[in-house]
């Protein structure tokens, strides 16, 4: 048990900065996720493996000597691409099965992910460098990478895009009525198919936007995807399906959690400490909802 | 019916016999002596299991070049039949019966990393299969009391020994305050424990000490500990992630210390990914071309890496120089034996004192080298950015003179 938090004020607001950056990057990622299981019901577990994969566009985009920043723009339109292909070739057959099914089906998508990456890249760590810098707060207690706050503001502004396109536009509208009810949907003359390719291509493509950011903030591997995976599932969780706010709060909840937890129990507890509140969480829910006469979907 | 069942499986369990009696082969078929080995090739550990594939190889091409060995008057080759573990110990344990049931070898070379050979060990132990391996370093390999495992390389424990020490010796030999963060992995919790005997020794305490997670990519927690404590020595191990990982975040977090202690910085070919910013980090190696340990297949270190370069087009990491020791353990040790009796073979390896372009090798009781010290180097970086590793600590060995400490971010 180690109180430093306490000795050192400042590394009480740096934990806060850390979290919260960490953890609005997070919430892109749990963004996706949140919205193609909202809409198609589906658990993606290749989520992390997107990921994973549109940072490897940024790095290789670094390698030919183009700013990696520049992946927040390509990596996402070519994973949408994938993720269409992923659609068409392998999801649009699981979509209206029980979840179990869609869970193995994308669990066999990370793995063969995980391996044609490896295969493709090797199996070394690398990073994409910026070059971006640092900035100094308080008298130079408190810093923060500048690689950082770009992911946190690239993120943010991918939310907002994401959020306003939900709401404005015709697909976004034919997004959200199919996630209310698909049939009805169908009836009244959504092309239900379409929705389902568009939102896994979106989805997909927000994971290349994170993957970007990640390249450019940490360290890309091909077998890192799954604890991005559980992370997001873990926010969605928390935040609820279809509560695109709720996802951006406990993302950075969670980022901030993670710090804490990370000074004050040690480090060796950070992720453990994630799924004990993941749990408490969930128990919470359950005891609210019986007191309602209501059931935990 | 009966009849006709019976006869089936009498047939297919001839079959099968021949089947097996056709590929299997004898630790010696004709003058090739068969070497068995389960090698990362596929998997997260698959550019090191490369690594020590070429290592293997390279040896195997010139020992066979240069005469072979030669055992009762005969001379042999030396072949490696190869399987791929899939960075997977379940299936490393696997191969290895295979190899020694199946394959019936009778000699084997260690996979890549402490954990696979873990797995292999046992395997080769209750076979009275004697192995020699280049690429597990972990302690915990040298304490279960085999008698057929044979390590070329030195214990994961005395990694960043020589780091303290030295940190120790440049504070007048008073004791220095140590912050470590490890990977929570067998190999990385041993250098761990190497640390801590060597800061009991020498009275130096240790203020920070972090266990990182296997997924790491994030250490900024406990580089902002480090800010605010100022320890005298950081030390970091976790792999090529953890190396890549602390450079950056140490170089955006403006993180001052006056010693910073690494490993696999060759692995993580640090210096290529970073440039500047990871000037001045020692690193522990296993060794470094510029050794000048000799024999006569390889002749030294620098004469080793350019040919390493020619025939594989990259400068050979440790793990290569390593592996390819391996084989001259083994040549030498039949040779002395003179025979290819397991049990000869076994006591001929317990019995090696040589001097390789790699290292001395002697073997204590355990099955690890103690007769070659790791090295430290400094990466070093001149005006245009160019970066180079050069031998700092033991003195010794050094070709270049240690740089303490490690100037300001604000003055670089």
């Amino acid at each position: 048990m180690d109180f430093l938090v306490f000795q050192y004020p400042m590394i009480t607001i740096q934990a806060c900065l850390d979290g919260l950056l960490l953890g609005i990057l997070f919430a892109l990622i749990a963004y996706g996720m949140a919205l193609q299981w909202g809409v198609m019901n589906i658990i993606n577990i290749a989520q992390g493996d997107l990921v994973i994969l549109g940072g490897y566009i940024a790095y290789f985009m670094y390698l030919y000597g183009i700013h990696p920043a520049w992946g927040v723009i390509v990596s996402p339109i070519i994973m949408y691409f994938v993720g269409i292909a992923i659609y068409k070739l392998v999801i649009n057959k699981v979509v209206d099965r029980d979840l179990f099914i869609s869970i193995l089906a994308t669990f066999g998508i990370s793995i063969l992910f995980m391996q044609l990456m490896n295969f493709a890249f090797g199996a070394d760590v690398v990073l994409a460098n910026s070059g971006y810098g640092t900035t100094m707060l308080f008298d130079n207690n408190v810093v923060l990478p500048n690689s950082k706050i770009f992911s946190a503001f690239i993120s943010i502004v991918f939310a907002i895009c994401l959020v306003v396109y939900m709401k404005r536009s015709k697909l976004g509208r034919a997004i959200r009525a199919t996630a209310q009810n698909a049939r009805a949907a169908k009836i009244l003359g959504v092309d239900t198919e379409k929705v389902y390719a568009a939102t896994f291509g979106i989805n997909a493509a927000l994971c290349g936007v994170a993957g970007a950011l990640i390249s450019i903030t940490f360290t890309i591997h091909p077998y890192m995807g799954l604890p991005y995976t559980i992370r997001s599932f873990m926010i969605v969780i928390v935040a609820g399906l279809g509560n695109l706010p709720g996802v951006a709060m406990s993302g950075m909840g969670l980022g901030i959690f993670e710090e804490f937890a990370d000074y004050i129990l040690g480090t060796e507890f950070r992720i453990g400490s994630v799924f004990l509140l993941l749990v408490l969480i969930l128990v919470y829910r359950r005891f609210k909802l019986s007191r309602k006469r209501e059931y935990l979907k | 019916m009966k009849i006709k069942n019976i006869l089936i499986t009498f047939v297919s369990a001839i079959a099968l016999l021949f089947s097996t009696s056709v590929v299997s082969f004898a630790k010696v078929v004709g003058d090739k002596i068969i070497l068995g080995a389960a090698i990362s090739l596929t998997g997260k550990y698959s550019s090191n299991g490369v690594h020590t594939q070429n290592g293997y190889n390279m040896a195997v091409d010139r020992i066979n070049s240069m005469g072979g060995v030669k055992v009762g008057g005969k001379t042999y080759k030396f072949d490696i039949i190869y399987y791929d573990d899939e960075s997977n110990p379940k299936r490393a344990a696997q191969l290895a019966e295979r190899l020694i049931s199946q394959d019936k070898v009778e000699f084997m070379l260690g996979p890549y990393s402490s954990g696979l050979t873990k797995a292999i060990a046992p395997v080769t132990e209750k076979y009275g299969v004697p192995m020699v391996e280049a690429n597990g370093a972990s302690r915990s390999l040298f304490t279960k009391g085999y008698k057929y495992l044979f390590a070329v390389l030195a214990p994961a424990n005395l990694y960043l020994d020589v780091a303290i020490r030295t940190a120790v010796e440049l504070n007048g030999g008073k004791g220095v305050r140590i912050a470590q963060a490890f990977e929570q992995d067998a190999f990385s919790q041993d250098v761990r424990l190497g640390i801590l005997d060597a800061a009991k020794e020498t009275g130096s305490e240790i203020i920070i000490d972090d266990k990182l997670p296997k997924e790491l990519n994030d250490m900024a927690a406990t580089l902002v500990k480090v800010k605010q404590m100022k320890p005298d020595v950081l030390v970091v191990s976790g792999h090529t992630k953890g190396a890549l990982t602390a450079i950056r975040q140490i170089s955006e977090m403006k993180v001052d210390v006056p010693m910073l202690a690494m490993t696999h910085c060759d692995a993580a070919k640090l210096s290529k990914q970073h440039g500047k910013n990871s000037q001045y980090a020692l690193c522990a190696s296993q060794w470094h071309k510029t050794l000048t340990y000799k024999d006569d297949f390889f002749k030294d270190g620098m004469t080793y890496a350019a040919d390493f370069q020619k025939e594989f087009g990259y400068d050979p990491p440790y793990q290569s120089a390593e592996s390819s020791a391996a084989l001259l353990v083994f040549k030498d040790a039949f040779e002395r034996a003179n025979t290819f009796d397991q049990k000869k073979v076994r006591d001929a390896l317990a019995a090696t004192n040589m001097q390789t372009f790699y290292g001395n090798i002697k073997f204590a009781p355990g099955g690890q080298n103690v007769d070659k010290p790791m090295v430290l180097f400094q990466v070093m970086c001149d005006g245009d950015g160019k970066c180079e590793n050069k031998v700092v600590a033991p003195l010794k060995w050094a070709s270049a003179e240690l740089i303490h400490p490690i100037p300001k971010w604000s003055e670089r």
